[in-house]
Parts: C-alpha cells; sequence; structure tokens
C-alpha cells in the first residue's frame, strides 16, 4: 500500500543524526576538541533529553510544569548512589542500594494496584454519598478520611512486604554482576542505574501528578515550583538519611561513564519514543488535553489519567538526563537543582517553541552554546553580563515572538505523517456500497 | 429505628474522632509551650508576627496584583529587595532619615513596578497567561542578575546599618525590641492607609471594580490601564517599605534576598485565599508565626523552613484551594 | 470496558433519558431547582428560556461537568450522577457546547480521530514501537474518520487547521466530532447560534438526517424559534432555574408564561 516514488521520510533525518554523532565522535577521538567543548556538547544533548521530556508536559500535554528541575536531581542522584557504591566495592557486597531502590519502586506500584484493587476510589465516593444522607457534611468527611487510612494501611503493609521480599531476591541476582567483566558489567550497570534513575523520578512524578494535576495551570506551576524547592531542601539535608549523599557538601567520587556515545544513544531513543507518541491516538489525546481539557473529557477521555502519564514520562526523560549529568562530571551538588535552575527547561523549550520537538532539541544546542559561548566573547570581568542578556533574551521572545523559534512546526521525520492517499467514498456511493452489502 | 440507631452512632463516632484530634492539638501546643518554657514560645510567637507583617505587606501586592489582572507577578520579591537596596543607600552613603529612607523606597518601587508593567505586562495583556507569567520570570530574573552587576549593587551580601539605635525591653523574660514596634507600627499605619484608598476612596472602587469585572468597569467610563498601573504601584510600594522593615530586621540585603520572602508571602496569599486583602494579611502572620517556629523548635528548622512554606502551599491546594477566605471560582463552561 | 458500560438492564425506551427533581446550587444562588424531564428513545426534544435560565447547567450536569446537589439522572436506566464526565461519553451521551470548544490547533481529522481514541485498538508499547497492531489500527481509525467525515462534507477539509474554518463548518465539525464518538444520546447547545437563514435551514436538515441514520436521540438547546418550532417534537421552557411549561410547538406559542418570560408582563396594550 506504500508508494515507492520517493525516499522514506525517514531516512534524511537519520543519516543527519548519523553525521552529527561521527562528528563529534571523531572529533574528539583525533583530539580536534578540547574536553571543555566536549563536555558542553555532551551537556547540550542531555538538556536536551530533560527539556524535551518538559515539552511532552508542557508544549504537548498543556501542563506548566515548573518543578522538572526536581526530576532532575532525582535521577541524577539516585543513578549516582547506584553506581557509586556498586563500582566502589566491585569485589565486595555493596548491592544494597541497586536491590533497595529496585524494591522499593515495585513496593509503590504495589501499593498502588492494591489500593485499585481495593476499589479505593469507587468505596470512599459510595461511602461518602451514603454518609451524606445521615450526616453533615464534616462529620462524614472525618469518618471516610478513617476508612480511607485503614484501606491505605492496608495497601502500604502489602507494599512494604513486596518490597521486602523482592529485595532479598534481586540482591542475589546482581550478585551475578560483580562475576561479570569489567567493561560489559561497567556499562550494564550504568544502564540499569540510568534506567533506575529515570523509573524513580517517573513514579515521584506520577505520585505527585495524581493530585497535583487538578490545579488550575497558575497555580500547579507554583505547587510544581515548592516540589522542586522541597527536593532541593531535601538534597541539602541529604546527609542525615544517606550519608554517602553528603548533602549541602556535594557527593563527589561519582564514576564518570557518561560518554557522547552514550548520551547520543540516550537522546536518539528519546527523540525516536517521543515522535511515535506524538504521531499516535495517545499523543493525539495528550494534545487534545491542551487544547481543550473539557472537549477531551466529553470525547471519552479519562483527562487525569493521561495527565499523569504523561508528566510521569516527562519525569522519567528528566531522569536519564539526570542520570547522564551525574556521570559526566562525577560529582553532584544540590546548587545545581535550585529553582533558578530549573527555570531553565522552561526557557528552552518557549524559546524552541512549546509543542516541537526539533525546536527544542535546537533550543537546547542555541542555549549551551549561548552560555559557553558568552563565556568565551564577553570581555573578562563582563561574564556575570551573560546571566543579565538571557532574560533580556526571553523577554524579547515573550514580547516579540511568543511562539518561539519554530512554534510547533517539526522538521525532517519529526513531522507528523500525511495520512495515506485514498479515495474517500463520498455519502451516496458508502450508502449504496453499505446496501450491496446488506443484499449480498 | 435502625437507621436512626445507626445515624447517631456514626454521629457520635465522627465526634469523637474530632474530640481526640483536639486533645492531640491542644496538647501538642502545651508541649510545645512546655518544651523550652512559655517564654520562649511567646518570643518566637512576637517574632513570627512581627516578621509576618513584614509578609502581609507584600502578599497584599501580590494578591492585589492577581485579583486585578490575574497574574502571578514573580519579580515582586525583586521590588521588595529593591526598596530595601535603595533605603540602604540613601542612609548610608547620604545619611538620610528613617522616614524618608521608607518613603523613597516605596516611591522608587512604584515608579519601578509601573516601568515594568508598562513594558513587560501590559503588551502580554491579552496573551495567554503563561506569556505573562513567563515574563514575570524574566522580569525576576533580569532584576536578580542586573542589580548583581559590579557596578550596580554588586553580587555580596551588605550588611545593613540600622539608622538608629537598637533598644531592647525585657517584658516579663519576653524580648521585645524597637525593631519590632517599629515594623508594627509602620506596618499597621501601611495596612490602614491600603484599607482606606481600597475602600474608601474613588480610586479604590475603581480598583475593585477593574478587578470584578475588566470589560463593564471600561464601559462605566473607568480608565483600566491607569486603574491597574496604579495598583501595580500600590503594591510595590508596600513591597518597597516592606523591604526596608525587612532589612531593619534582619541586616543582610543581597540582590537575591527577596526571592524567598517572595514566594513565602505569595503563599501567604494562596493561604488566605488569593484576591482577598484580609485573606492575605491572616495568611502572612500564619505564615510568619510557622516560619518562626519552626526556626525555633526544630533542630535543623532554618535549612527547613522554605520546605514547610511550601509544604504549607501543597496542603492548602490539596484541601482548599481557594484558600481560608476564598471562594471557588467556577469555571463557566 | 465500554461494553460492560453499555450492557445494562431493562430500561423503559420511553425514558431513555430520565431526569427527576435534578437541582444545583452555586453557593448561595440556586441555578436549576425540580428540573424534570423524560425523553423516549429516538425523540427529538428542545429546551428552551430566556439567557440565564439554566439550560447549559442541566446539559452541564447529566455529563458530569457539574455535580448535582439533588436529584437523579437516569440514562439507560443507569444513573449518571457522580461519574466522570469521561465514562458518561463512554456510556454513550455526546454533546456540543454553546461557544464552540474545538481542538482549535488540530486538523479537522484529527478532532474527529480524537473520538476513537477510547477504543483505539492497540497500546502504548504498540505505538511507540509501531509493531503489533498499531499500522492496521491506526490505518482503519484514520478511515473510519475521514469515511464520517465525508458524511458531513467535510473530507475535503481533513488537513485543515480547525481554528481556520469558516464558522458553519466548524459547528458541523463539532456535531461530527460528536457523532464519532458512537452516542445514543445528544446534547446541542445552540447549534444554530450565529448562523444566518441558509445554514439554518441545513442545519435543521441536518439535524432530522443524522436523528434517523445514527438512531439517536436528540436533546436541543436553542434559542432561534425557527429551528425548535420547526423539529422539536416536545418542548420543556424553563425560566430562573424552574421549568414554566411543557408541550408541543403549538402549545409552547400559546402559553402565557412562556409569553411572560421571553417578553415580560403583557401591559394590556396589546403586543
Amino acid at each position: 500500500m506504500r508508494t515507492k516514488a520517493h525516499l522514506s521520510p525517514w531516512a534524511p533525518t537519520l543519516f543527519l543524526a548519523l553525521g552529527v554523532y561521527l562528528l563529534v565522535f571523531l572529533a574528539e577521538r583525533f583530539g580536534l576538541m578540547t574536553p571543555y567543548w566536549y563536555q558542553v556538547i555532551q551537556l547540550a544533548a542531555i538538556t536536551a533529553i530533560s527539556s524535551l521530556g518538559l515539552n511532552l508536559i508542557y508544549g504537548f500535554n498543556g501542563q506548566f510544569s515548573l518543578g522538572h528541575i526536581g526530576f532532575y536531581a532525582i535521577g541524577a542522584y539516585s543513578s549516582a548512589l547506584i553506581t557509586k557504591d556498586l563500582a566502589a566495592n566491585w569485589s565486595g557486597t555493596r548491592i544494597g542500594p541497586l536491590a533497595w531502590m529496585i524494591a522499593g519502586q515495585v513496593g509503590v506500584l504495589v501499593v498502588l494496584f492494591v489500593a485499585r484493587a481495593l476499589r479505593l476510589g469507587t468505596v470512599r465516593a459510595r461511602l461518602a454519598g451514603g454518609l451524606a444522607n445521615y450526616l453533615k457534611p464534616y462529620e462524614a468527611g472525618v469518618l471516610v478520611l478513617l476508612v480511607t487510612l485503614a484501606l491505605v494501611s492496608i495497601a502500604l503493609a502489602a507494599g512494604v512486604f513486596a518490597a521486602w521480599g523482592l529485595q532479598k531476591v534481586l540482591a542475589a541476582i546482581f550478585q551475578v554482576f560483580l562475576s561479570l567483566p569489567q567493561g560489559i558489567a561497567r556499562s550494564v550497570v550504568f544502564l540499569i542505574a540510568l534506567l533506575t534513575g529515570g523509573a524513580l523520578a517517573a513514579l515521584v512524578a506520577y505520585l505527585i501528578g495524581l493530585p497535583l494535576l487538578r490545579l488550575s495551570s497558575d497555580y500547579f506551576g507554583i505547587a510544581t515550583l515548592g516540589f522542586s524547592v522541597m527536593i532541593y531542601t531535601a538534597l541539602q539535608n541529604s546527609d542525615q538519611v544517606i550519608p554517602t549523599m553528603k548533602g549541602a557538601r556535594g557527593m563527589v567520587g561519582i564514576p564518570t561513564w557518561t560518554t557522547w556515545t552514550w548520551v547520543f544513544g540516550a537522546l536518539f531513543i528519546v527523540v525516536f519514543i517521543m515522535r511515535q507518541l506524538v504521531h499516535s491516538s495517545y499523543g493525539r489525546a495528550i494534545i487534545s488535553v491542551r487544547e481543550d481539557e473539557i472537549a477531551a473529557k466529553t470525547m471519552g477521555i479519562d483527562v487525569a489519567q493521561l495527565k499523569a502519564t504523561a508528566f510521569a514520562m516527562g519525569g522519567f526523560f528528566a531522569g536519564i538526563a539526570g542520570g547522564l549529568y551525574a556521570h559526566l562530571f562525577g560529582f553532584l551538588h544540590p546548587s545545581t537543582f535550585n529553582f533558578i535552575k530549573g527555570f531553565d527547561p522552561l526557557i528552552i523549550v518557549v524559546f524552541g517553541g512549546l509543542g516541537s520537538m526539533t525546536g527544542t532539541i535546537l533550543a537546547s544546542a542555541i542555549f549551551a552554546l549561548l552560555i559557553e559561548g558568552l563565556r568565551v566573547l564577553l570581555p573578562r570581568g563582563f561574564e556575570d553580563w551573560r546571566f543579565v542578556i538571557y532574560p533580556i533574551i526571553l523577554l524579547l521572545i515573550m514580547l516579540l515572538r511568543q511562539q518561539g523559534l519554530l512554534g510547533t512546526t517539526e522538521w525532517g521525520w519529526l513531522r507528523a505523517p500525511l495520512p495515506p492517499e485514498r479515495d474517500i467514498p463520498t455519502p451516496d456511493r458508502a450508502a449504496q456500497a453499505r446496501v450491496e452489502e446488506q443484499e449480498a | 429505628m435502625n437507621n436512626s440507631f445507626a445515624k447517631r452512632l456514626l454521629r457520635v463516632l465522627a465526634w469523637v474522632i474530632y474530640a481526640a484530634l483536639g486533645v492531640g492539638i491542644i496538647w501538642g501546643v502545651i508541649s510545645l509551650v512546655r518544651l523550652n518554657g512559655p517564654v520562649f514560645f511567646v518570643q518566637a510567637i512576637v517574632d513570627g508576627i512581627r516578621l509576618g507583617f513584614v509578609y502581609a505587606l507584600v502578599a497584599l501586592g501580590y494578591t492585589m496584583v492577581y485579583g486585578i489582572v490575574r497574574l502571578i507577578n514573580f519579580a515582586h520579591g525583586d521590588v521588595f529587595m529593591v526598596g530595601a537596596f535603595t533605603s540602604f543607600y540613601a542612609i548610608t552613603h547620604y545619611q538620610w532619615g528613617f522616614v524618608p529612607a521608607i518613603l523613597l523606597s516605596m516611591a522608587v518601587c512604584s515608579f519601578l513596578n509601573i516601568i515594568i508593567e508598562r513594558v513587560a505586562y501590559k503588551p502580554l495583556r491579552e496573551a495567554p497567561r503563561i506569556a505573562a507569567l513567563i515574563t514575570a520570570v524574566g522580569v525576576s530574573f533580569f532584576l536578580e542578575y542586573f542589580t548583581a552587576l559590579k557596578w550596580v549593587f554588586g553580587p555580596d551580601f551588605i550588611t545593613y546599618n540600622r539608622p538608629f539605635e537598637v533598644v531592647v525591653w525585657d517584658i516579663g523574660g519576653v524580648l521585645i525590641s524597637n525593631i519590632t514596634v517599629i515594623i508594627a507600627v509602620v506596618a499597621t499605619l501601611l495596612l490602614l492607609g491600603l484599607q482606606y484608598v481600597v475602600f474608601r476612596t474613588k480610586i479604590g472602587k475603581a480598583m475593585r471594580a477593574t478587578a470584578l469585572d475588566k470589560p463593564t468597569a471600561r464601559l462605566m467610563g473607568i480608565n483600566v490601564d491607569s486603574t491597574i498601573s496604579l495598583t501595580f504601584a500600590l503594591g510595590a510600594a508596600l513591597a518597597g517599605a516592606a523591604g526596608v522593615l525587612y532589612a531593619i530586621a534582619y541586616p543582610q540585603i543581597w540582590t537575591f534576598m527577596g526571592i524567598m520572602p517572595g514566594l513565602k508571602a505569595f503563599v501567604a496569599a494562596v493561604l488566605g485565599g488569593i484576591g482577598n486583602l484580609f485573606g492575605a494579611f491572616v495568611g502572612a502572620l500564619l505564615m510568619g508565626s510557622i516560619d518562626v517556629l519552626v526556626v525555633s523548635f526544630v533542630p535543623t528548622g532554618s535549612r527547613l523552613r522554605d520546605l514547610i512554606a511550601f509544604l504549607v502551599l501543597i496542603a492548602v491546594f490539596l484541601i482548599k484551594p481557594a484558600g481560608i477566605f476564598g471562594k471557588a471560582e467556577i469555571e463557566k463552561v | 470496558m465500554s461494553a460492560n458500560l453499555r450492557a445494562v438492564a431493562e430500561y423503559d425506551s420511553n425514558r431513555i433519558l430520565d431526569i427527576r427533581r435534578l437541582s444545583i446550587a452555586f453557593g448561595g444562588l440556586r441555578a436549576v431547582s425540580d428540573f424534570d424531564l423524560t425523553v423516549p428513545e429516538g425523540g427529538l426534544y428542545g429546551l428552551i428560556g430566556p439567557n440565564g435560565a439554566g439550560k447549559t447547567t442541566v446539559f452541564n450536569m447529566i455529563t458530569g461537568l457539574y455535580q448535582p446537589t439533588e436529584g437523579d439522572i437516569l440514562f439507560m436506566g443507569r444513573s449518571l450522577v457522580g461519574l466522570p464526565p469521561h465514562t458518561i461519553t463512554q456510556m454513550g451521551v455526546a454533546r456540543t457546547f454553546q461557544n464552540i470548544r474545538l481542538f482549535p490547533n488540530l486538523t479537522v481529522l484529527d478532532n474527529v480521530r480524537i473520538a476513537y481514541h477510547t477504543h483505539v485498538g492497540y497500546s502504548l508499547a504498540e505505538a511507540i514501537s509501531r509493531l503489533g497492531r498499531f499500522r492496521h489500527q491506526e490505518r482503519l481509525l484514520t478511515e473510519r474518520a475521514q469515511d464520517f467525515l465525508a458524511v458531513f462534507g467535510l473530507q475535503d477539509r481533513q488537513l485543515e487547521i480547525a481554528k481556520n474554518l469558516p464558522y458553519g463548518e466548524q459547528r458541523r465539525l463539532e456535531i461530527a466530532r460528536a457523532l464519532a464518538t458512537e452516542p445514543r444520546l445528544l446534547l446541542l447547545d445552540e447549534p444554530a447560534a450565529g448562523m444566518n437563514p441558509a445554514e439554518v435551514e441545513s442545519l435543521m436538515e441536518l439535524i432530522h438526517f443524522i436523528r434517523d441514520r445514527f438512531k439517536l436521540t436528540i436533546l436541543l438547546i436553542e434559542h432561534q424559534m425557527r429551528v425548535v418550532m420547526g423539529i422539536c417534537e416536545w418542548i420543556t421552557v424553563m425560566d430562573f432555574g424552574q421549568v414554566i411549561a411543557r408541550g408541543t410547538a403549538r402549545d409552547i406559542q400559546n402559553d402565557e408564561r412562556v409569553i411572560e418570560a421571553y417578553l415580560g408582563k403583557r401591559t394590556g396594550r396589546g403586543i
């Protein structure tokens, strides 16, 4: 059914991507690029991954999230905990953090699953409805709360039990990693660490998303901002709970396993996933929530669930990006994740164009190059002007070209595919065909 | 018969739970007071309310602007900062007195906010709200980083010289300084002044009308643009004064000082019911008290202050987004 | 899941929609009080009244956007009260809005394709990997949407951005989109608003056509009396949140209370 009249749409984009990859890879290999710029380019790509996550949440789904950096931080620190402990104790048996992190997430999922199985929502609604006939609202409310707490405790108990059991099993499995040759083991562990960090960020996103996504956009923005401040405060005081994280002094000694290949690979996969998602029915549903939430509800779409899912996916991408970041420089400091830095992904997404994946990628590149480039370009003593220039640019964009660089346009393969050519039967013929069908 | 019995049983159960909660709260407060002695507790409350007054001045600006243009003015906290710095330069370099310095700060901040409104917010009045919000963020950053440049205010912490001697009175163990008195007096005067302007003058009526229904206000002959600018100016004047008062109480100023107080004042406005002036005042007193209580009683309190403030915000959003005195806005479908 | 929602115990087909004593209060304001209405299957009923009478509020309660404070709404024998809007739609109730609520930046085709999302035929994983049922189901979905557009004469506009369509076609698209969810009950909120007489004529034809073709029950809010008197089999009149009259077009036209509601009290000097 596909016409072969022209080159498949993905070919030029794929060649471009490969070209970019090889260019940077070879430049670094043959010493044509200073380590500084090598890091800047990787950072640009990492920023792109995180910003694509925010674009999914805000550009495509319309939810004004200011807390994106919180997920970035979660991904960074959790993946670092895994690799640090595992790498440092190569001959030892410290598989604790990895096993617990995975088991813990599964435990949370068990809690959610049990809560759903207990039909928590329906029970609450029925109870509230039933009691409303007997009692005043505030009386009924407190009783409903009691029942809710009871059910939630059951779910929590199930989750804790599941997590504890799973942790033991995983710990045994991970022993195997200690026996693999170092090179392979390193890659496997890094991959698992990144994915776990991303998954944890996604889970947190889903959990806070469920209650917060009900809020109107202004309030949602402030609430998510609050979330990122809370993560920041937690990180600053983290040494009380997990000594390795060293709190405000910064976590050091993280193996620097991030390379251009890893970063580019992650970016490629993230772009692939997003593009396929956006140009499918799920993507259309996500966008419809942005366009008109009430109309979407009236079309049968479970808006609350969809928003939470999109939020979780965006968080996942941010978590992966965070993991890559942690292993780029080898140390993490909470100040990297303060909420002021949290506006960076927002600025990039707006600058590139809300709802344009291509725009986000371009903007990330420009942004990284701009900040670093200005550092080089500006005369000595004027480096601080960078931070004055960049809000001015933001203001100019908002005042002059709100849609950003690309608006909602996409390039190459990222563009929406046209529906296949076909002869659409006009009503008479369709009715005719139906009549013929019935007679047959 | 069965039904009414069940009904009574459930009623009793509900009230038992409330009673238990009540007892728990009272016990909690009593243990808190007994923890370090009643004097310590009262001191914390006094300092908390003092901070609350400062927050109130800032919160009112947020709530008035939100009420009239539905914008969360992120840059409001930075106007607060400019107020503090203006008075610093007036006092330290030009030997101005305290009252002239506050008035100067108020004037400078009003002027600044009017410019910001005209340049950055007015063009976006018909644009989607997010555009204005992002712009507000941009203005905020710009103010912070521009003033942090070496030849403006500089990036370092500056110690603020109070233009008067500090006097402390000991009232039954509780220390009250003239700082507290000054803050209370100035804040109360300004709040009463605002109350008068908003509720007893024609200009105030115009502000309230515009906040309720902009197109109709315009049709009634109200100059909506001027009214909006005036609202921004008024809010900024209060914030500027608040900056000075804050600097007097906590005499370390830097160009990023406005961020946290600004956000906390915003939480206060939301807590009290955004758009509601009295709510902003009450919310601010609560936020100030919570802030100081946390620092005083929780061991690592000073590091947790910001976190607690946002927890309050999240709690408000989850329980009653309209705030204590706010009315839920019903979207017209 | 939709099958489960639609499979219902016996319901009286004379009462596919059964609203009883419906009331809602916003704070102190009673927007609707004691609203009753039964609609038989296949009926084309009208709901009229002056502005602010509460008609759209009734629609909002039926579709789950507002929660009534009293009363019940039964659709095909099942209560809709307390259900979220998307569930109600999946059960077979669709609506259009007074101020058209299309997805403005999406194409005409995409606006309709969204209607098929609830029974999309492929999972998220299949969508991302493009394996499994994705290609086939997406093609089917697209073809169905295109055929559907053709019924409404919009197939040539399929790639146009919805907000760029002329007003009349936007209205038609909104109706088409609502119908794509395969409802049993269609609520139309002022479909003729802003239309010229010729457009109104073709709208009336369209409404008759879709009622017969799609085997619908239609409840319609409208201000243009030509439409109401022309196509509605039975009319309910509201004012100040309450029902003030019911009947056929002829009954309503001569009802004192209705005339008073729209025109004010007769002063005795003749109209």
